[in-house]
C-alpha cells in the first residue's frame, strides 16, 4: 500500500503556524508523506498544491475565523478538478456553531483545540483508506 | 540538542537550554544553591542596578500596574464601545488589536482581506477608521498601546495625526507602539517587508520618538508570540533579549545616541503556567538587561538599563475544553506576572480558545487583576520572593541558559541573520513538538484535555463576528476614496517612495500620507513597491 500523502494547507493572512508544523510533523511520524504549502495560501493554490502531489488529503489549518470564506471554496475547486475524492479536514478556532455547515459541504473531519494528534492520524487513515481511492499502487 | 526526559535535571548549561516540555527541578534548594550569591552585585535593593527585584524602589507602593486589556473586533465604533466600558469599569489604559488585514497592511476590499476582515481585531483602514476608534477618549490622558508591527510606523502616524487633530500635543502622549518586526519573522509572521528595510521603519520610529514624541514607548520588545509558538520559557527569554539587543545595535548603527532610544524600548512577556519559573524570568530578564545595556552597549543613562515590560497570561495554555478552568489558570498565571514585577499586565479571558472574548468575559479578565491588585495584598512588598533559594536558583538557571542562546546568536552574526537562517524559528518548532508529545504521551497534564475528561463539559457562550463589519468597512473605504483629493493622495505616496529610496526619516511622509486620507493599504503598497516582500521558505 502506497503511504497516504495529505498537504497541509494554512490559507488566510494569518501566521500562526505552530498547529499547521505540529500536525505536519505528527501526520510524517505516523508514516504518512506530507506535503507543507507555507503560509498565505489561497484556495486555488491549496487545490492546485493537492493535485499536482497526487494528495488523499488536505489538512486546513485556520485560526483566524476564515474558515467560513476558505472552506466552501476548497470544496467547490476540488469538486471543479474532479477531485472530490480527496478528503479533506479543517483544524483550529472552528466555533461549533459553523460545524454542521462545514459538515454539509463535506467536510467531516474538524478538529478543535484540544484535540490529540493521534486522532487526527486514525481519522486520516481510516478516511482515506474507506474512501478506497483507486490510486494506483506505489512501489 | 537532546529531547528531555523526566529524569533530566536543572542546573545550569545543557539541561537548563535544552528546549524539554518537562525542565525539571529538584525538590529542595538550600543555603548551599545560593553559597556565591552576592546580594549587592546579584540581586541589590529593589530600584538599583541591576534591578532583579524590580525598577521601582517601592514596587507597587507608588503606582499598580496598568490592567491593559487587549480589545478590538469588527468595526472602529463597536471597538470604541469596548474601550469605553473597560475603561468604565477601572481599566487603566487602552490595548488596541488590529484585525489580520490590518496587521498585514491589506485595505478591508483587498482580495486577500476576504473573510478576514473585523475577525481577530478591530479593522482600520484609514484615518476616519482612528477617528472613530478613538473617539471620545482624551489621548493626552490615557495610555495606549497598539500592537501592530509590519505596518506599525504607518498606524502610529494615523494615531499622531487623531492626537493633533483633538488638540493632544505630541510630547504629552503615551503609549506603546509594538513595533516588534523581528518576532514576526521569529514567531507569529506578520511581516510584510525583508528583515533590513522593516529595521530601518523601526529605528525611523526611535529617531522620530526621540524628537517630537519623547513620552512614548517605540518599541514593545515581544517573547510572549515566541513562546506562544513553541518557545520554552528560557527560549523565550533569549530570543527576545536578543531581539532587544539587534534593535539597540540597529538605533547605534543608524547614529543616534545610545542613551537617546533605549529608554524609550519597553518589552513583552509571557505569563505562561509553570509559576516559579515565570517569576524567576521575568527577575532573569531584568538583570541581563541592565548588564547588556551598561556593559555591551555603555549606556549612562539608568532608565536605559531598566527593563519594563508588559505581560500577558498564556493564550497556548487556555483549553477549549471545560473553559472555566481557563479563569483559574489565568489567575494562576497573573499573580507570577506581579510577583515577577510586571509593569502592565493584561489577563486572558476564559473563552480565548473559542473565539475572541465576550464583553461578560472580558470583564471578569479585568476583575482577575482586580482581585490580585486589592484582595491578595500581594502587591504590598517588593519582589517578596527575592532571596527564596528556589526561586533564585531559577533566577540564575534561566539567565545562563539565555545567556548561552544569546552567545550562539552573537556567533551567527547578530539575530537578523539568524533568522535568515532560520535558526530561531526551527529551535522553537522543535520545543512545540517536543511539547506536543509530551501531552499526547501524558508527561504533561493539561487537566480537562488528557486528564480529567468531563463527558459533557458545560457549552459557554462566544463571540461570533459575521460578514457585517466586513461590509461596512469596505463601504466606507469606497467613501473615503470619493471624497479625498485624489492628487494629494498621489503625491504624498510619491513623496513616500522616494523617501524609501533613500535614507530620510519616513515617519513625516507617512504622517503627510496619512493627512491626505491615503489608505494603510496604499502606504503599504508604496513601500512595497521599493523594498518587495519577505517570503519565508516553508519549513516543517
Amino acid at each position: 500500500m502506497r503511504k497516504i500523502r495529505v498537504v497541509i494547507a494554512k490559507p488566510g493572512l494569518d501566521g500562526h503556524d505552530r498547529g499547521a508544523k505540529v500536525i505536519a510533523r505528527s501526520l510524517r511520524d505516523a508514516g504518512m508523506e506530507v506535503i507543507y504549502t507555507g503560509l498565505r495560501q489561497t484556495p486555488e493554490q491549496i487545490v492546485e498544491a493537492a493535485l499536482q502531489e497526487d494528495a488523499d488529503a488536505i489538512g486546513v489549518s485556520i485560526l483566524s475565523g476564515a474558515h467560513n470564506h476558505v472552506c466552501p471554496r476548497v470544496m467547490t475547486l476540488l469538486a471543479e478538478k474532479g477531485a472530490d475524492d480527496v478528503l479533506v479536514v479543517v483544524g483550529g478556532i472552528i466555533p461549533d456553531a459553523d460545524i454542521p455547515r462545514l459538515n454539509e459541504i463535506g467536510i467531516e473531519g474538524v478538529f478543535q483545540p484540544g484535540t490529540s494528534m493521534q486522532s487526527i492520524v486514525d481519522f486520516i487513515t481510516t478516511h482515506v483508506r474507506a474512501g478506497a481511492r483507486q490510486s494506483p499502487p506505489a512501489s | 540538542m537532546s529531547v528531555a526526559s523526566k529524569s533530566a535535571t536543572g542546573g545550569t548549561g545543557a539541561a537548563a537550554t535544552a528546549a524539554g516540555p518537562a525542565r525539571d527541578t529538584r525538590p529542595l534548594y538550600d543555603a548551599g544553591d545560593l553559597a556565591d550569591l552576592d546580594y549587592a552585585r546579584d540581586l541589590a535593593d529593589p530600584g538599583a542596578f541591576p534591578y532583579t527585584r524590580g525598577i521601582h524602589g517601592s514596587g507597587y507602593g507608588g503606582k499598580l500596574w496598568t490592567m491593559r486589556q487587549f480589545s478590538g473586533y469588527g468595526t472602529p465604533e463597536e471597538t470604541n464601545r469596548r474601550y469605553r466600558e473597560l475603561l468604565a469599569a477601572g481599566g487603566t489604559g487602552l490595548s488596541v488589536a488590529f484585525d489580520l488585514p490590518t496587521l498585514m497592511g491589506r485595505d478591508p476590499d483587498d482580495p486577500l482581506s476576504q473573510g478576514e476582515v473585523g475577525k481577530c481585531g478591530v479593522s482600520v483602514a484609514a484615518l476616519p477608521d482612528m477617528e472613530r476608534l478613538l473617539d471620545g477618549i482624551a489621548l493626552d490622558r490615557v495610555t495606549t498601546s497598539m500592537t501592530i508591527n509590519a505596518p506599525a510606523a504607518m498606524i502610529f502616524a494615523m494615531y499622531l495625526v487623531v492626537a493633533e487633530r483633538q488638540g493632544a500635543d505630541w510630547s504629552r502622549l503615551s503609549g506603546t507602539l509594538q513595533n516588534d518586526i523581528l518576532k514576526e519573522y521569529i514567531a507569529q509572521k506578520e511581516y510584510i517587508y525583508p528583515p533590513r528595510p522593516s529595521m530601518r521603519l523601526v529605528t525611523d520610529v526611535f529617531a522620530f520618538c526621540a524628537d517630537r514624541v519623547p513620552r512614548w514607548n517605540t518599541i514593545s520588545v515581544s517573547g510572549y508570540h515566541i513562546r506562544e509558538a513553541g518557545a520554552t520559557a528560557v527560549q523565550e527569554l533569549a530570543f527576545t533579549l536578543r531581539d532587544g539587543i539587534e534593535y539597540v545595535q540597529y538605533g547605534v548603527d543608524a547614529g543616534l545616541a545610545v542613551d537617546r532610544f533605549a529608554p524609550r524600548i519597553s518589552f513583552f512577556f509571557n505569563a505562561h503556567n509553570r509559576f516559579f519559573e515565570e517569576i524567576a524570568k521575568y527577575r532573569a530578564a531584568r538583570r541581563l538587561w541592565a548588564h547588556v545595556m551598561r556593559e555591551r552597549f555603555g549606556a549612562a543613562d539608568e532608565r536605559s538599563w531598566k527593563l519594563r515590560f508588559h505581560a500577558q497570561t498564556a493564550g497556548v495554555s487556555l483549553t477549549a475544553q471545560q473553559p472555566y478552568n481557563n479563569v483559574v489558570r489565568t489567575a494562576v498565571q497573573a499573580l507570577a506576572a506581579v510577583l515577577g514585577g510586571a509593569n502592565s499586565l493584561h489577563a486572558n479571558a476564559l473563552d480565548e480558545a473559542l473565539g475572541l472574548p465576550t464583553r461578560e468575559a472580558a470583564l471578569l479578565a479585568l476583575r482577575t487583576q482586580q482581585v490580585i491588585a486589592h484582595e491578595s495584598r500581594v502587591p504590598a512588598a517588593v519582589d517578596p520572593l527575592g532571596g527564596a533559594y528556589f526561586v533564585e536558583s531559577l533566577t540564575r538557571e534561566l539567565e545562563d541558559g539565555a545567556r548561552d542562546t544569546i552567545d550562539r546568536i552573537d556567533a551567527l552574526g547578530g539575530m537578523v541573520p539568524a533568522i535568515e537562517a532560520g535558526y530561531p524559528q526551527g529551535e522553537i518548532a522543535d520545543s512545540a513538538y517536543r511539547t506536543q508529545q509530551a501531552v499526547e504521551t501524558g508527561e504533561q497534564t493539561v487537566v480537562g484535555v488528557n486528564r480529567y475528561v468531563d463527558a459533557a463539559p458545560p457549552a459557554v457562550e462566544t463571540l461570533y463576528i459575521d460578514e457585517t463589519a466586513a461590509r461596512r468597512q469596505s463601504e466606507r473605504l469606497a467613501r473615503t476614496r470619493q471624497t479625498r483629493d485624489e492628487g494629494r493622495v498621489d503625491r504624498t505616496l510619491d513623496a513616500l517612495r522616494r523617501a524609501a529610496a533613500g535614507t530620510d526619516n519616513l515617519m513625516p511622509p507617512l504622517i503627510e500620507a496619512v493627512r491626505a486620507h491615503a489608505t494603510l493599504g496604499e502606504m503599504c503598497s508604496a513601500l512595497r513597491d521599493v523594498w518587495g516582500e519577505y517570503e519565508e521558505a516553508p519549513s516543517v
